[in-house]
């Protein structure tokens, strides 16, 4: 599915019965749910896949629940909150050596969950640049790939990768800029 | 509020992709569930196969040739509870 569908538009196409449509909002929310459970709330990565699977299943079973199809992300995000909490209190049961650890876990993350809201909504932003900056900068910033491998997955010289991320990226401030999107918002 | 091409990256930076293997089973969810209303449906009609459910779902499960996946396991034993 090349279209860019809204959130609605997804969840209502999810609502009919559309794999195509459930992927698509899989792959937009992965890297969310994946973010609060370990960078958020920093869950062991067992722990963190238990969650992920979870949270995906629970919106899949519940999306007739939703009660305004644009909320998808907020919902996600409180139930991905609440599902890690309760995995940090169950380890907390499980092993009283860690009850601090645990309370320091759950005490800290609302700076860091307000900062994957705007990461999230700059990441939405990047879907209106065009393939190859989505690309380009999703493999330089979020998979760390270095100038070499990327030039060489797009058959691009290296030497000209530098220069296109940073047009990239001039592209990407514009678009928050121009439209006077805010990505906190 | 505007952004500088530094924030940006840094907010990018905040979003490495999840494991494949994690986004794979996510987006295989609905036919799993398909999977689990078969169960369901058989276990109505079967009252021999819900009680070996009931029983010990996860053997029961494993022996009628499902795999018990923790979340599937979680969804069949709320269903059979309704």
């Amino acid at each position: 599915m090349s279209v860019t569908l809204t959130d609605a538009q997804l969840v209502a196409r999810c609502r009919a019965g559309d794999q195509a449509a459930w992927n698509q909002l899989v792959e937009r929310f992965s890297r969310y749910v994946y973010a609060i459970c370990v960078q958020a709330f920093r869950l062991p990565q067992h722990d963190a896949e238990d969650v992920f699977q979870e949270v995906f299943a629970r919106v899949y079973q519940h999306l007739e629940r939703l009660r305004s199809d644009e909320a998808i992300r907020p919902w996600i995000a409180q139930l991905t909150r609440r599902l890690c909490i309760d995995r940090l209190r169950a380890a907390a049961r499980e092993g009283p050596a860690l009850e601090e650890d645990v309370e320091l876990e759950m005490a800290e993350p609302d700076d860091r969950l307000a900062q994957l809201d705007e990461a999230i909504s700059v990441r939405e932003g990047l879907e209106s640049l065009g393939e190859n900056c989505q690309d380009i900068l999703d493999r330089f910033f979020c998979r760390d790939e270095s100038y070499n491998t990327i030039g060489g997955a797009l058959g691009l010289p290296a030497g000209t990768i530098a220069s296109r991320i940073s047009r990239c990226l001039a592209k990407l401030r514009d678009f928050f800029g121009e439209e006077g999107r805010n990505p906190a918002a | 509020m505007t952004y500088d091409e530094e924030q940006l990256a840094l907010r990018l930076r905040m979003l490495p992709p999840a494991p494949e293997g994690w986004v794979r089973a996510a987006q295989e969810l609905p036919l799993a569930m398909k999977g689990l209303d078969e169960i369901v449906r058989r276990a109505e009609e079967d009252s021999a196969f819900r009680a070996r459910l009931v029983a010990d779902l996860e053997q029961a499960l494993r022996s009628e040739g499902y795999e018990p996946d923790p979340v599937l396991v979680e969804a069949l034993r709320l269903r059979l509870a309704d």
